[in-house]
C-alpha cells in the first residue's frame, strides 16, 4: 500500500509539468500582455520606453522557456511570485480567498450528498413509481438549471418572502467574516452559494446513486441477502448501497475539485470574494503570473482529490488492491 | 377416467398412506396448484400490460422430509422459477405452498422471516450470489446474527468455523473475501451460508451447475452427507440429468411451467413414459463413442414454444412424436399409471 502511494504520488509529477505546459503557453497566445494593458489600457498616449521597463521588472522579457523554467520551479517551491496586477505575493492572494471557497465547496458537498443519496436510493427501490419520477424530474432540472440563475432567484425569493413576512426586506450579508469570528453572518452569508451550486451537483449524485444502486439490487448476492431472511432495510444498507457507493464517490470527488475553482458566475451573483473571481480578474488583467499559478492549484486539487478517491476505492471495495 | 387423479396431491395422500417406496412418508412441503404468471408491459407513459409470460402454470406436487426431490427440464421451463416460488423469493398469481400446515403465499414480509429460517437456498453462480464487500465469515454469520440466534459474537464465531469445517473448509478461509477463493469453494461457502440458520429444507437451484465436473463431484458428495447428518430435504433443481439421477430420490420432469412426469428417480430414468421424459433422456450422451456412435438419435423437433402463448391441450403436442387430434384440446393431467409413478399425457 505506501509503495502504491508513493507511486501515485510520483505519477502526480509529470501530471502537472503537463498542466503547467499547456497553461504557461496558452496564457502566452493571447495578444497582449499585462504592461501593455496597464499603460494602454488608459487609451493615453503610450511611451513604449515605460513598457519595455515593465516588462524587464516583471521579467516578461525574457526568452519563453527561461520564464517556463523559472515558473514550474516556482511552483514546486510553492514560490509563485508577485500578482504581476497588484504586486502583492500571489500566495496571499489566494489565501485570502481560498477559505470562502473552500467553505462554500465543503458545504456545496455537504448539501449534495445529504440530498443525493437518499433521494437516489428512494428512486432505485421505488422503480417507476411517482416516486421515482418525481426524484427524476428534480435531478434533470438540477442539471438544466444553471447555478447562477438558480442563485439570483434565491437573493430574489429571499426578499419577496421576507418583505411579505416581516415587512423589511432581507438579503444575505455582503462581506465576508470566516466562520470562527462569526458563525452565525458566515452560514447567513455562504449557505445559499452552497445551496445553488449544491443542487446541481446533487443531481448529478442522485442520478448516479440510482443507476448503481439499480445495477446492484439486480446482483445475485442481494437475491441471496433476500433469502436469507434479512429485511429490507438491511438489504438495502449493508448489502447494496455499500456496493453502489464506488461510481457516487467518483462523483462527489470530481465535482467537488471543480466546485474550489469553477464557481466563477455564481461567486459574481452573490457578490463573494472567491477563487473564481480572482480567476476571471486575473485573466482579463492578463495577471500571467496569477492565472498560472491559479490553474495550477485547481489542477493540484484535482490530482489531489482523484488520488483520495482511488485511496477510498481500497477502502469500499476490497477485491481492489493496489501494488 | 375414475383412476384420474384431479391433481397429484390426494393420489400422494394415498401414498403417504401406503408410505412412498423410500420409506419417506411425512410431507414437508405441498405444493398446489401453483402459477407464476409475470405482466409483459407496453407503453411509455402509462405501461399496460399486454400478455402474461406463464413460467409456471399449475404445478403440484409434494416434498416429503428427508428426501431429494429433482425437478429437471430444459431452459425456460419453469424449474427456478418454482423454486423462487417456494421461497417466496416470487409472489405466486396462484396456488397454495404449505409448509408445517399453513400457507406461506399469504404470509407477510414479517412472518416469512420465520419461515426463511427454515427453508434455505443454495444458488447457481457462486461467483455473483456472495456479496464481494463482506468477508466469508461475515457472509456466515449474518442471518444468525440478524435473526438472533447467536447473539454472542464468539460464540457466532465458533459456529461459523464449525460451518466452515463441515462444508469442508479451514476455518482460516472466515477472513477471506469471496474474490479470494475458488469457485468450488465459493461454493462451499454458499452451502455453509445456507446450514446457518439450521434449515430443514433447502432449495438447490442449479446448485453444482456452474462448477467444473471434478469439484461437481465434491459438491454432490458433500450435499449427500449433509442431508444424512442434518437430515435436510432438498428441492434439487438442475438441467443435468446425471447429477439429478445420482443424487434424488425422486424426479419431476417439467416443461413450459408444467409438470408432465413425477416418479422414483431409478424408475424415472429406466422406465420414462412420457413422450418429453423419453426424448429428454434420449439427448444425453452416453460415455461411449462407440454406442454413442451407433445409437439412433431422437432429436425433439421443433422450438420451444412461447410461454407467453403456450400450445392449447398438452403444452408439449407441437412438438411430440405422438401427438393425436384430443391432443390439441384435452389438457392431460397427471395420474399414477403405477404405484409411485405419475404421467400427464393421455397417450401412456
Amino acid at each position: 500500500m505506501s509503495k502504491y502511494i508513493f507511486k501515485r504520488v510520483l505519477l502526480m509529477i509529470p501530471t502537472l509539468i503537463g498542466a503547467g505546459v499547456l497553461v504557461f503557453f496558452l496564457m502566452r497566445l493571447i495578444p497582449g500582455d499585462v504592461c501593455e494593458l496597464r499603460f494602454a489600457g488608459t487609451g493615453l498616449y503610450v511611451d513604449q520606453a515605460q513598457i519595455d521597463t515593465c516588462r524587464s521588472n516583471l521579467g516578461i522579457d525574457r526568452p519563453m522557456f527561461v520564464q517556463f523554467a523559472d515558473f514550474m520551479i516556482g511552483f514546486f517551491t510553492f514560490n509563485f511570485g508577485d500578482s504581476m496586477w497588484t504586486g502583492k505575493p500571489i500566495l496571499f492572494e489566494i489565501g485570502l480567498r481560498f477559505e470562502l471557497s473552500l467553505q462554500v465547496a465543503i458545504m456545496a458537498t455537504f448539501v449534495a450528498v445529504i440530498i443525493a443519496i437518499p433521494l437516489g436510493a428512494i428512486s432505485a427501490i421505488k422503480q417507476d413509481t411517482w416516486l421515482d419520477y418525481a426524484v427524476r424530474t428534480f435531478a434533470i432540472a438540477g442539471i438544466a438549471i444553471p447555478s447562477f440563475w438558480l442563485g439570483i432567484m434565491i437573493i430574489l425569493g429571499l426578499l419577496i418572502v421576507t418583505q411579505q413576512v416581516t415587512g423589511i426586506p432581507w438579503m444575505p450579508p455582503i462581506d465576508y467574516k470566516p466562520i470562527w469570528v462569526d458563525p452565525a453572518h458566515n452560514i447567513a452569508q455562504l449557505i445559499w452559494p452552497a445551496v445553488a451550486t449544491g443542487y446541481r451537483y446533487s443531481a448529478v449524485a442522485t442520478r448516479m446513486t440510482r443507476s448503481a444502486l439499480l445495477e446492484v439490487l439486480r446482483e445475485d448476492y442481494i437475491r441471496t441477502a433476500r433469502a436469507k431472511g434479512l429485511i429490507e432495510k438491511i438489504v438495502i444498507n449493508r448489502h447494496a448501497l455499500k456496493n453502489a457507493m464506488l461510481p457516487v464517490v467518483t462523483i462527489i470527488g470530481i465535482e467537488f475539485a471543480f466546485l474550489m475553482g469553477g464557481l466563477v458566475v455564481t461567486e459574481q451573483v452573490f457578490n463573494l470574494n472567491g477563487i473564481g473571481k480572482l480567476f476571471i480578474e486575473s485573466v482579463q488583467n492578463h495577471d500571467y503570473a496569477m492565472t498560472e499559478a491559479l490553474v495550477m492549484l485547481v489542477v493540484l486539487i484535482f490530482v489531489v482529490t482523484n488520488f483520495i478517491i482511488d485511496l477510498c476505492y481500497a477502502w469500499l471495495d476490497p477485491r481492489i488492491r493496489y501494488s | 377416467m375414475s383412476e384420474v387423479a384431479p391433481n397429484i396431491r390426494e393420489a400422494n395422500k394415498r401414498e403417504s398412506v401406503t408410505g412412498s417406496s423410500k420409506g419417506f412418508d411425512e410431507v414437508l412441503v405441498d405444493v398446489k396448484n401453483l402459477k407464476m404468471h409475470f405482466p409483459v408491459t407496453d407503453g411509455v407513459f402509462i405501461p399496460k400490460v399486454v400478455a402474461h409470460v406463464k413460467a409456471v402454470d399449475g404445478v403440484s406436487f409434494q416434498v416429503y422430509r428427508g428426501e431429494t426431490l429433482g425437478v429437471v427440464g430444459e431452459s425456460g421451463c419453469g424449474k427456478t422459477t418454482t423454486g423462487r416460488c417456494i421461497l417466496q423469493l416470487e409472489k405466486p398469481t396462484e396456488g397454495e405452498i404449505i409448509f408445517y400446515g399453513e400457507d406461506i403465499t399469504k404470509y407477510s414480509p414479517k412472518e416469512m422471516i420465520d419461515v426463511r429460517k427454515k427453508i434455505q437456498v443454495i444458488f447457481q453462480d457462486p461467483y455473483s450470489s456472495l456479496n464481494p464487500r463482506m468477508k466469508v465469515g461475515d457472509i456466515i454469520a449474518e442471518p444468525m446474527h440478524v435473526h438472533g440466534i447467536i447473539t454472542d459474537p464468539v460464540e457466532r464465531r465458533t459456529r461459523v468455523h464449525y460451518l466452515l469445517n463441515v462444508c469442508g473448509l479451514a476455518t482460516a478461509f472466515a477472513d477471506r473475501y469471496p474474490h479470494e477463493m475458488s469457485g468450488g469453494q465459493r461454493q462451499r461457502v454458499g452451502i455453509a451460508r445456507a446450514l446457518a440458520m439450521n434449515p430443514e429444507f433447502i432449495i438447490c437451484d442449479e446448485a453444482v451447475s456452474a462448477l467444473d465436473v471434478s469439484i461437481q463431484a465434491q459438491v454432490i458428495n458433500l450435499l449427500e452427507d449433509l442431508r444424512d447428518e442434518f437430515d435436510l430435504t432438498y428441492l434439487f433443481i438442475s438441467h443435468d440429468l446425471s447429477v439429478v439421477r445420482h443424487i434424488c430420490h425422486r424426479v419431476a420432469v417439467m416443461y413450459l411451467g408444467n409438470l408432465v412426469e413425477l416418479a422414483d428417480g431409478d424408475e424415472l430414468f429406466e422406465n420414462p413414459m412420457h413422450p418429453y421424459t423419453k426424448l429428454l433422456l434420449d439427448a444425453v450422451p452416453i460415455p461411449d463413442p462407440e454406442i454413442e456412435k451407433t445409437r439412433a438419435h431422437a432429436v425433439i423437433k421443433g422450438e420451444i414454444p412461447s410461454p407467453i402463448n403456450p400450445p392449447s391441450g398438452c403444452v408439449f403436442h407441437p412438438r411430440c412424436p405422438k401427438m393425436v387430434d384430443s391432443c390439441t384440446k384435452d389438457i392431460p393431467q397427471l395420474r399414477e399409471v403405477k404405484p409411485g409413478h405419475w404421467v400427464a399425457c393421455s397417450e401412456v
